[in-house]
């Protein structure tokens, strides 16, 4: 088990009074922090964090796992797309703290034990499904946290309202396009990026 | 962004008492909003009460034919329920026009209500804001208020409430359940949230320390026709600049029962209680529909700059509503 402590970047001595007339510690008091335990692409890290610790900054700077990007930092943009027990989220707005138990997958982790990629990876190789790559990372397991939420049944907004509850939706190139829309690619990388996808389920 | 103190709590009394404890808590659930406007300086609460390990993340058959919908049940999941999906389409695809995959995943039905506005001046703390800091100003009156409100606001704010799900609410007559220091009580969705008035720093009805721990879908509107329709810049991924649910039920010819909110037009879902008084006993025709709308949006009051959403919504509702009417009678 790897423990470390996750020490943010140093509290202004004025942070640190507003603490000390908040809470009863004593000088020098420090932000308040929590034991926190993530399985991160199946290992596990506890970590003493400091509450204001977002899962992509913890994932970046504290596990060294710089695969998660940090576009926006507001939740708009989707490169901090990681899984959380499976399902995708944006890692930005993920308080560390509030997943202790959690089992995190990162772009890192898709791989399987051998050199073997995830058929996503290697649709995006094969696809050349980007021009920077910044959201490439992201783009990844969206794309793996959307198929398997069509997989499980889950409907999107171009889905016909009439299809039968609970069942595999078929997903077509305009379902993809409304499915990935939370992951914004600045080189315009989109038709490729599509043509990937498609390709992973066909 | 200022430290705080955080608590998990695994019951209701638990995530009350521990709010109580706390002067300047915030409950968190999701996050997708509030942790947002933390790192914006917005929100600078002193201690974060976690509910979203409460034990009401699960969607309840009610013996009377509702449905009770957990505050903590996730957007998507709520979105792709079965029973949403089969008697409330209205709910389903409102919560499927909003955000995106990803946020769709954390955010929560409890937290989806009390989510703030979008407003720019709102999340700017360099400029005035009578939600944000009293007494400052309206940066939006003449401002850029292309997004902002056509009825119902006020000189003091012009804001929009920016949620789809609770405009579908609105119109289902949806019941918000809150649970509180003096105990439990519930609230029409469409009437929880406020109009500006005097006091834009208020959203909602919700007292201190309140926490939302449901919402309860009646079984008078299950399973009536119903549909969610949404206007924005973009085609997915863009909050709305107009958008209409409708619930229509027709008996012996004409309409005997009508919900029908606008969204992105006030400081809260709009329900248009004018344009349902018009329509029940009315045969559902074309000029019923547009008699009825026009009557609501008669009271818009536009913006330099945002008198466009007015024959918006008046298109959307026209459209939803043909569509809920069997089209014979048209």
């Amino acid at each position: 088990m790897d423990t470390r402590s996750a020490q943010p970047h140093g509290p202004s001595r004025k942070v640190i009074d507003a603490m000390d007339s908040q809470h009863e510690g004593t000088a020098p008091a420090s932000p308040p922090r929590s034991d926190t335990t993530l399985r991160v692409n199946g290992k596990p890290h506890t970590l003493t964090v400091d509450h204001r610790r977002v899962l992509l900054d913890l994932l970046r700077e504290d596990l060294g796992l710089a695969g998660a990007k940090k576009g926006c930092d507001h939740g708009q943009c989707g490169a901090c797309t990681v899984l959380v027990d499976g399902r995708r989220a944006n890692s930005c707005l993920l308080f560390a703290v509030a997943l202790d138990g959690c089992e995190i997958t990162t772009v890192e982790g898709l791989a399987g034990d051998g050199e073997e990629l995830h058929p996503v990876q290697r649709a995006f190789l094969e696809r050349d499904a980007f021009q920077c790559g910044y959201c490439t990372p992201g783009q990844i397991c969206s794309a793996i946290g959307a198929l398997a939420e069509a997989a499980a049944g889950h409907p999107s907004h171009v889905t016909d309202p009439r299809t039968p509850s609970g069942e595999p939706v078929p997903l077509d190139r305009e379902e993809i396009r409304e499915r990935l829309s939370g992951n914004i690619c600045r080189c315009g990388a989109y038709p490729r990026i599509a043509d990937a996808v498609e390709d992973v389920i066909s | 962004m200022k430290p705080f103190a955080y608590v998990r709590a695994d019951s209701v009394e638990e995530a009350t008492d521990a709010f109580a404890a706390h002067p300047g808590a915030r409950y968190l659930g999701g996050g997708t909003n509030l942790v947002d406007l933390m790192k914006l300086g917005v929100e600078t609460p002193t201690a974060l009460v976690d509910v979203t390990r409460l034990p009401l993340d699960v969607v309840e058959e009610l013996p009377d034919g509702a449905l009770r919908v957990g505050a903590t049940v996730r957007n998507s999941d709520l979105a792709a329920h079965p029973a949403v999906r089969d008697r409330y389409p209205a709910l389903s695809q409102a919560l499927l026009a909003g955000a995106s995959g990803q946020l769709r995943n954390a955010a929560t039905t409890g937290g989806n209500l009390l989510q703030r506005t979008r407003c720019p001046y709102f999340q700017d703390l360099s400029k005035p804001c009578n939600k944000r800091e009293p007494g400052t100003g309206c940066g939006a009156l003449e401002g850029v208020h292309r997004d902002h409100a056509v009825l119902g606001h006020s000189e003091q704010c012009v804001a929009t409430h920016p949620s789809d799900m609770a405009v579908a609410l609105a119109a289902l007559d949806a019941r918000v359940e809150l649970h509180g220091p003096e105990g439990a009580r519930s609230v029409p969705v469409a009437d929880f949230h406020r109009l500006p008035g005097m006091h834009p720093e208020r959203d909602t009805e919700i007292h201190p320390g309140e926490l939302i721990t449901g919402v309860v879908l009646p079984a008078a509107t299950a399973g009536l026709p119903s549909a969610y329709r949404k206007a924005r810049d973009r085609a997915s991924y863009a909050f709305a600049l107009a958008s209409v649910a409708a619930v229509l039920h027709l008996k012996d010819g004409v309409v005997d029962r009508a919900g029908i909110a606008f969204g992105a037009l006030a400081h809260r879902p709009w329900r248009a209680r004018r344009a349902e008084d018009a329509l029940v006993g009315a045969a559902p025709t074309t000029a019923a529909f547009e008699h009825a709308v026009d009557l609501e949006l008669a009271a818009a009051e536009p913006l330099r700059d945002n008198a466009y959403k007015v024959p918006l919504a008046r298109r959307l509702a026209l459209d939803v509503l043909g569509r809920l009417a069997p089209p014979a009678t048209t």
